[in-house]
């Protein structure tokens, strides 16, 4: 290629544009990151002194703590149950042609249209007519609505990849319907299943709109807690709890990468 | 025409008598798609330790009758039989039966012992004859000391063994093989073949073995059904579809055939004579049932019933070389008659002699050194 004026004016004009969209994507993660070690109690950028303080507080304030363990329960039930309904429907749909299939299929996937506010709006109102309170078991209801067609996905995703030989093989060996699900389904759709679970997991720890809806005082997510910490205060205590959530985050991305292949369970290289 | 053949093929086997039932036996089994026909009005049956091969091209519908055997699919009509009991509406997994996929289906997260010992596990076999009978099998495909590997860590031909073994060890009442070998490179699925077949041979089972490849069937086979369009058009010995074939679809599927035109001159009893040119063949009657004397018909020649005649000998063919091709063991000549057949009619020459006695255009003589000679209606005709 030559290098005329024009061509080096091209190429460098390429260069700031990708380092622009780059810092742009990484800019708040970065503001907060140095706003977490500011010494005042202001959110204010960038920070005069330094200190560790946030840290502490982040940790020893008792919402933050109540609402890790809340929206722990919360996210491992939801996703555990999201697992096991998504799977089975997503292999009833997958294998049997039956009336209103595809009108099934569209109401299962309906939670990625329908807003969060409204479902957990509609699961306030109806829980309000049952007359149950605002416990643990409507938030994981609603949790479970929410992150149950990324599990379908994932699911089909498996099932589009697995040779329905093997189990035309393994019925011709004598294994009944349920044997064959229990020892080549199932294992063969591991890592989809698992993938659908860690998505759903994530999705489900992170959830606020909906949750804002369901959940009460004694029952607040994380995410929760920290909205409503928020309206209270403007000291950088917040910015501490992202640092932390994104360091757990990447050692926890970075395990199961090197311990079970981080392409694998996110389905990237599926057979 | 079918049960005609299939009819004629079983009194001639002085054996099939005396066996009686047979071990697997379809009556009239269909199977239909929406509007389409998939399997039309299948009559077969198939003697026991048989190795039967249905053979034609790709949606002929020779997979969709092993599956019905297999019980992977529901008939719409007939019946299905094996050893005698009705198991038409049988689930699969109460049929026995063995089965080797193409892509030999072995269990990827299982090891080869573990692939083999499946069907034995479901059984409720105990631990000990598992093991046993699991040694047992890799020792009959020939792969001791494999029993640890996953089958990705195989070669196709050491899957293939696998999906064998796998199969074999229940002792199924009949075992399927789709199509086994069109994955294996050339080398391999010819040794892949004598030792397939040995092995059936040795055990005494019953195999029904699918597959588009004419050069397979005819080497393999106790009997062929030749399939087209989802009917069965001709169940006979290889030889028998080779040279008697019961329907131009046959003829031209089974092997290489030349089409020539010719004209219905006499017909007697079970045989006919055709003029192709100044030749005059004898033929069976039979498929010319409908023609009047005189009328035109196709007549099927294979190139090696074809030979080459020094000057004009009565009654043979004149024509000109228009390419000839060296084979190694055999020379096929492409030779032009004019009038006789559209394109040019193939001849395999033995040996090298030909290589410098019919060169390209040079004129020779043909005659017919074979009594298996057809005749067909033109293509029009047939119904």
């Amino acid at each position: 290629m030559k290098r005329s004026p024009a061509n080096i004016a091209l190429r460098w004009s390429g260069r700031i544009l990708v380092s622009a969209i780059l810092l742009f994507v990484l800019l708040p993660g970065i503001v907060v990151a140095v706003t977490a070690f500011n010494d005042r109690a202001i959110l204010a950028f960038p920070p005069q002194a330094w200190s560790l303080r946030w840290f502490w507080r982040a940790f020893s304030y008792s919402d933050f703590g109540r609402g890790f363990w809340n929206g722990l329960t919360v996210t491992l039930w939801a996703s555990s149950i999201a697992l096991v309904i998504g799977a089975a429907f997503a292999i009833a749909i997958h294998r049997y042609n039956f009336v209103l299939k595809s009108l099934l299929e569209g109401i299962l996937l309906s939670p990625l249209i329908i807003p969060h506010y409204t479902i957990g709006l509609g699961v306030l109102i109806l829980a309000s007519q049952a007359g149950t309170g605002r416990g643990f078991p409507l938030v994981i209801l609603t949790h479970v609505l929410l992150v149950l067609p990324f599990v379908m996905r994932s699911t089909f995703i498996s099932l589009e990849n697995l040779d329905s030989r093997l189990e035309l093989a393994a019925s011709s060996l004598g294994a009944t319907p349920g044997r064959i699900l229990l020892t080549v389904t199932i294992p063969l759709l591991l890592p989809g299943l698992l993938s659908g679970w860690l998505f759903a997991a994530i999705l489900s720890f992170n959830e606020f709109t909906a949750t804002l809806f369901v959940s009460s005082q004694a029952t607040q997510t994380l995410p929760v807690a920290m909205y409503n910490y928020v309206r209270e205060f403007a000291d950088p205590t917040l910015a501490a709890l992202s640092v932390i959530y994104i360091a757990v985050t990447a050692l926890l991305l970075s395990f199961a990468n090197a311990f079970l292949g981080l392409g694998k369970i996110l389905n990237v290289d599926a057979h | 025409m079918l049960m005609h053949t299939d009819r004629t093929a079983a009194t001639a086997g002085s054996e099939a008598g005396r066996q009686g039932q047979p071990a697997v036996q379809l009556d009239g089994v269909t199977k239909r798609y929406g509007e389409s026909i998939a399997l039309h009005e299948a009559w077969l049956k198939i003697r026991p330790a048989e190795f039967m091969t249905l053979l034609g091209p790709s949606g002929c519908g020779k997979t969709t009758l092993l599956n019905l055997v297999a019980g992977f699919l529901e008939a719409d009509g007939g019946e299905i039989f094996i050893e005698g009991t009705l198991v038409t509406e049988t689930p699969a997994h109460q049929r026995e039966i063995g089965i080797v996929f193409q892509n030999y289906a072995l269990f990827p997260h299982m090891s080869v012992a573990n692939n083999i010992a499946y069907g034995l596990k479901t059984r409720g076999i105990g631990r000990k004859e598992i093991a046993r009978r699991v040694d047992e099998a890799l020792a009959l495909v020939r792969l001791d000391g494999f029993s640890d590997r996953k089958p990705r860590q195989l070669s196709g031909g050491q899957q293939q063994r696998v999906a064998l073994a796998r199969a074999l060890v229940i002792k199924p009442k009949v075992l399927l093989l789709d199509e086994p070998f069109s994955a294996l490179d050339k080398n391999l699925r010819g040794s892949m073949q004598v030792e397939l077949k040995q092995i059936q041979r040795e055990l005494g089972v019953t195999t029904i073995f699918v597959t588009h490849d004419q050069g397979e069937a005819l080497s393999m086979s106790d009997r062929i059904a030749v399939m087209s369009a989802g009917r069965i058009r001709q169940i006979a010995a290889p030889g028998d579809v080779y040279c008697r074939p019961a329907d131009r679809f046959v003829a031209s599927f089974v092997g290489n055939v030349n089409v020539l035109t010719g004209r219905l001159v006499e017909r007697r009893g079970e045989a006919a004579t055709v003029s192709v040119g100044k030749m005059r063949l004898e033929v069976p009657a039979a498929p010319l049932a409908k023609l009047a004397v005189g009328d035109d018909v196709d007549v099927f020649i294979r190139p090696e019933h074809l030979a080459v005649t020094p000057g004009t000998a009565p009654g043979s063919l004149r024509g000109t070389v228009t390419t000839q091709v060296f084979q190694g063991d055999h020379i096929d000549l492409y030779i032009e008659i004019a009038g006789v057949a559209r394109a040019p009619v193939l001849l395999r020459a033995p040996g090298i002699a030909a290589l410098s006695s019919c060169p390209a255009g040079a004129e020779v003589g043909l005659i017919v050194g074979s009594d298996d000679v057809v005749a067909f209606p033109p293509e029009a005709r047939e119904s």
